[in-house]
């Protein structure tokens, strides 16, 4: 266990997550103002100002722009830090493709907010889970404390030579982004000595040789180039293989993360919660997750056999992972905070669901939409749930597999 | 500024080439031609952005390439944004000591489709924020990659296949965007307008643009015989005649004060050298159908916006 000591500060999420790139030693950031991200462009800005950081920041004309910028900073060689949420997450779509396609290792901050229309500034994950097949890591954090931590993880696993993939590290919008928090933080040069220089992995250049893979005068290679039927499948089997690496790579990264700080989420990409004996259990992102474990303890003290499990890495599915700690639920609830329109269920219950299939025991399974346009999930909601998957399992019966908690209907 | 850029015609040729034959540009490819001057104007050390387009498809087809510089393409709409990036970290790892080289010089190249529409947005942000690189529009007046649609670079009266030469309509209706001007307005260090016919003047304003510091536009005269319909071997022959005719005259605007180039100043100088746009015109398929009866005041409307932007040219250059 460490023997660091660390610096308890009151942050909001957003603040925690502009001090973990601050320290991260971030070459490049870019960035285009959106509601609730700002405040982690508004603080970095501050560090800009007052000299703390040397970092190179690009205040561009749009996230589009953004992402496009910190792309090829971080082709010629910088570390590259982005923010953005709903709207802004949406115009970079064609841009996040290009990014995992060219295997830049960009780390962004999402502060999940709902999409248009209506307009809504608050929080759900329609934005993120937009994006789920961009080719981008995706690690959904429960408090502010996981935020300041996943992002410095996330340069590690980000640039790791099995990995080069971007990483997007999602918090949830006002429950998270803007709520202080004591946040305990590593000294400089702890989260310095954890992420190291970005090593610049060699590929083979032009003539047959090893060259980095940047773009560099001294070696110049092309990258983004056109490839068709080909060549172009190939380019896209190597990024699975790189998501199935990514898998070890975050629970390696986020286990040495655990030795320096003293601070685990679950293995790295499941966090379970008495979930061993579980008979009734939820699968939850986000922070969320923080309300349902109070839940599972009021019920854990009646005597009722409930669990959680809080997927931290949505991309890649820790598929075995998930089998493996739902064994013996006998019926599972499992949340959404945005909808799959006409797809029968959320984004999440359709890989949860997905992971159960052909298991020898599969429970029985109901998918709740929820929260969506920030709109709260208390407590009583909860265990308001909990109360149904107990229904379901004497009656061993589900009336309706896809629910809405907490709408007026 | 550094002392004014000498060179023999002989240098330039035995330069090695960095964007090298081999790549599959059509037969007088008016871009291909440009993008081969451009970088025999390069200084040392160059990183090459590349919008979507024409010449990124045919200098790039995995696993070749035409680049001898290393090179990124990304996207369509964004490479003014990508050269932002470059140049960003460039500055950060120089800083920092991580740079081997003491200067790189960043190029973005993009076709009109990218700089007039979809990429205006990313170039007019580059541009007011300041990046140290060279844009070069190479312009040959319609989305010709995706198989001659109009764009806003495409002149009035041009047949293209989104504003095709009908029965009652005679091409596009639009004038061209005054492209360079818009980013005269920026009052970004240096803008230029060069043509592919006049290659010394061509390659000085490419080393001018390398050398400001800041933001440097060139706009680029770059006609493609497939979507121009005329013989591949004119091509040179009709970019003279666009300066000949001034309808794409070659100045230069330094900190926005703008200057005739030398093939545009002896038009100036003498206009009874001023060609008219029938002439350039004629030798075009596109605008064939101008020459049947009914839309033949077309050209005249052609005449009058080429007159009318060659003596507002002429008011700026203080020229009277």
């Amino acid at each position: 266990m460490t023997t660091i000591k660390q610096n308890t500060l009151a942050l909001n999420g957003d603040e925690a997550v502009a001090l973990a790139v601050k320290q991260s030693d971030v070459d490049v950031v870019a960035a285009y103002p959106i509601t609730p991200q700002t405040i982690i462009v508004e603080k970095f800005s501050e560090y800009i100002a007052d000299g703390e950081v040397e970092t190179e920041f690009v205040c561009t004309e749009s996230e589009h722009s953004a992402l496009s910028a910190c792309l090829t900073a971080s082709a010629t060689g910088a570390r590259t830090f982005t923010a953005s949420a709903s709207a802004g997450l949406a115009l970079m779509h064609e841009i996040l493709y290009v990014t995992s396609g060219c295997r830049a290792p960009i780390v962004m901050a999402i502060a999940n907010r709902a999409l248009s229309a209506p307009i809504n500034i608050h929080c759900d994950h329609s934005d993120s889970m937009a994006e789920r097949d961009s080719g981008w890591i995706q690690i959904y954090v429960e408090n502010s404390q996981e935020a300041y931590d996943s992002i410095i993880q996330a340069f590690r696993i980000a640039e790791h030579p099995d990995v080069l993939l971007p990483v997007m590290v999602c918090l949830d919008a006002f429950f998270l982004s803007h709520t202080l928090e004591n946040v305990k933080t590593l000294p400089n040069e702890a989260v310095q000595e954890f992420i190291g220089d970005r090593q610049i992995p060699l590929v083979l250049g032009h003539e047959g040789e090893k060259v980095p893979f940047k773009l560099d005068p001294k070696n110049p290679i092309t990258i983004g180039p056109l490839a068709l039927y080909d060549y172009y499948f190939e380019h896209k089997r190597q990024q699975e293989e790189a998501m199935r690496e990514a898998l070890r790579i975050i629970r390696q990264v986020h286990n040495e993360f655990a030795e320096t700080s003293g601070r685990k989420y679950g293995n790295g990409l499941i966090e379970t919660y008495h979930l061993e004996d579980a008979e009734i259990a939820t699968v939850c992102v986000g922070s969320t997750a923080g309300t349902i474990k109070t839940v599972v303890d009021q019920l854990r003290e009646q005597g009722v056999k409930a669990g959680i499990l809080r997927l931290r890495t949505l991309r890649p599915l820790p598929f075995s992972d998930i089998k493996k700690a739902l064994e013996g639920v006998k019926a599972l609830a499992v949340m959404d905070r945005s909808n799959s329109f006409g797809g029968h269920g959320g984004p999440v219950f359709h890989e949860i669901r997905h992971v159960l299939y052909g298991t020898h025991s599969t429970p029985f399974v109901v998918n709740y939409i929820f929260g969506l346009g920030g709109r709260d999930m208390p407590q009583n909601a909860i265990l308001g749930i909990y109360r149904d998957l107990q229904a379901i399992l004497k009656t061993e019966r589900v009336v309706e597999d896809v629910r809405f908690a907490g709408v007026r209907e | 500024m550094t002392a004014p850029w000498k060179f023999t015609a002989r240098e330039i040729v035995e330069k090695p080439d960095l964007f090298t034959s081999g790549h599959r540009a059509c037969a007088g490819c008016g871009p291909a031609i440009a993008l081969r001057q451009i970088m025999k104007a390069t200084r040392g050390p160059t990183i090459v952005t590349n919008a979507t387009g024409c010449m990124e498809v045919v200098s790039t087809i995995y696993p070749y390439t035409a680049w001898k510089v290393p090179w990124i393409h990304t996207a369509f709409e964004n490479v003014a944004a990508n050269a932002s990036g470059i140049e960003a970290a460039l500055k950060v790892l120089k800083r920092k000591g991580k740079l081997e080289h003491k200067n790189v010089d960043v190029i973005a190249f993009a076709g009109d489709g990218g700089t007039f529409d979809i990429g205006l947005q990313a170039l007019s942000g580059a541009a007011e924020r300041g990046h140290d690189f060279l844009y070069v529009l190479y312009d040959n007046e319609a989305y010709m990659n995706t198989g001659i649609q109009r764009s806003g670079g495409t002149p009035h009266g041009a047949s293209t296949t989104t504003s095709p030469g009908g029965k009652v309509i005679p091409g596009k209706p639009q004038f061209k965007k005054p492209i360079a001007n818009i980013m005269v307005a920026h009052e970004i260090p240096y803008v230029a307008t060069a043509s592919i016919s006049f290659w010394q003047d061509l390659i000085i304003k490419t080393r001018r643009g390398l050398e400001v510091k800041g933001p440097a536009f060139l706009h680029v005269f770059a006609p493609c015989p497939r979507g121009w319909r005329y013989h591949t071997s004119k091509t040179i022959e009709i970019s003279r005649l666009a300066v000949e005719t001034c309808v794409f005259p070659l100045w230069e605007a330094k900190y926005g004060e703008y200057s005739l180039s030398p093939q545009s100043k002896v038009v100036a100088l003498k206009p009874e050298r001023k060609k008219p746009v029938k002439e350039y015109l004629e030798v075009q398929r596109r605008f064939g159908h101008l020459f049947k009866p009914g839309f033949r005041n077309v050209i005249d409307e052609i005449q009058n916006i080429t007159d009318k932007r060659w003596n507002q040219l002429l008011k700026k250059c203080n020229i009277t």
